[in-house]
């Protein structure tokens, strides 16, 4: 299956600018389905960007994110050709991860 | 879902239980006490997530509240017109920046996001938050252990809560 995270990582001298697009339904809980019935709450709780063995970013979400959410930071110290590692988990323990070459 | 967040409170105690044992046990040596503090802050903020208006999100969250700033910039429209997607950034010109976070008024649960800052990491920005009806938008800057904030308020012609 492809991987739910679509990530761009681009370095500009010393600094690695990072954007991220991962599909989510990001279900809030409050929202009724066509039979009326609520649509329990599936949200990312935790989003975390790792590079060179150290955190770079870590986002806490709730239900206020967007569905698939979309996420712009940057961060120094890394350089062309190293690899950010981005994993996700939601609250229903699903996870997912993948691995981003910086151009 | 009650499954975990059953379990959830008791692995909570058991994290704060450790971390006091390990500031008890290795008080004098600062190099233990720092990673227990660290692991620590690094869990979900569920209670935070919890509450419904911004004060007691803030508070949940940081324990303190926080001073209005210009340096913290806070980008987001004037008008909406899906509250389901409304782009928001932040940028700030202050140092020493721990973490950022976006509250909605006026949402159901006021916590929206909550972003770590790491060392070496540019404290800015960019994400799309839901809003459920027209509110006031906050965005906090934790910077050197003190709180700034910025506020703009955001007109929503469509909620975000209707699916």
């Amino acid at each position: 299956m492809a991987s739910s995270i679509r990530v761009r990582a681009t370095s500009n001298g010393d600094i690695t600018e990072v954007q991220t697009l991962i599909q989510h339904p990001m279900d809030t809980g409050l929202v009724k389905d066509s039979k009326g019935e609520p649509i329990p709450a599936h949200f990312i709780q935790e989003l975390k960007f790792e590079c060179n063995g150290k955190d770079v970013f870590v986002a806490n979400w709730g239900t206020a994110v967007s569905k698939d959410p979309y996420v712009k930071f940057s961060f120094k110290g890394a350089k062309k050709g190293d690899e950010l590692k981005i994993s996700w988990t939601d609250n229903k323990g699903a996870s997912d991860t993948t691995t981003a070459k910086i151009a | 879902m009650t499954a975990t967040t059953g379990l959830d409170p008791t692995r909570r105690l058991i994290l704060q239980g450790a971390a006091s044992v390990a500031l008890l046990g290795l008080g004098n040596l600062p190099f233990g006490v720092a990673p227990a503090r660290a692991a620590a802050n690094d869990r979900y903020p569920e209670e935070a997530f919890k509450q419904k208006n911004e004060a007691d999100a803030i508070k949940a969250l940081y324990g303190k509240t926080a001073e209005p700033s210009d340096k913290v910039k806070l980008d987001a429209p004037e008008i909406a017109e899906n509250g389901g997607v409304v782009p928001i950034s932040v940028t700030t010109s202050l140092e020493k920046v721990t973490s950022i976070s976006f509250f909605v008024a006026e949402n159901p649960n006021a916590l929206a996001a909550s972003y770590k800052i790491p060392d070496g990491t540019i404290p800015a920005v960019a994400n799309r938050l839901k809003m459920a009806k027209t509110t006031r938008l906050t965005a906090i800057v934790e910077a050197d252990g003190k709180l700034y904030s910025a506020t703009k308020e955001v007109k929503v012609t469509v909620g975000g809560c209707g699916g």
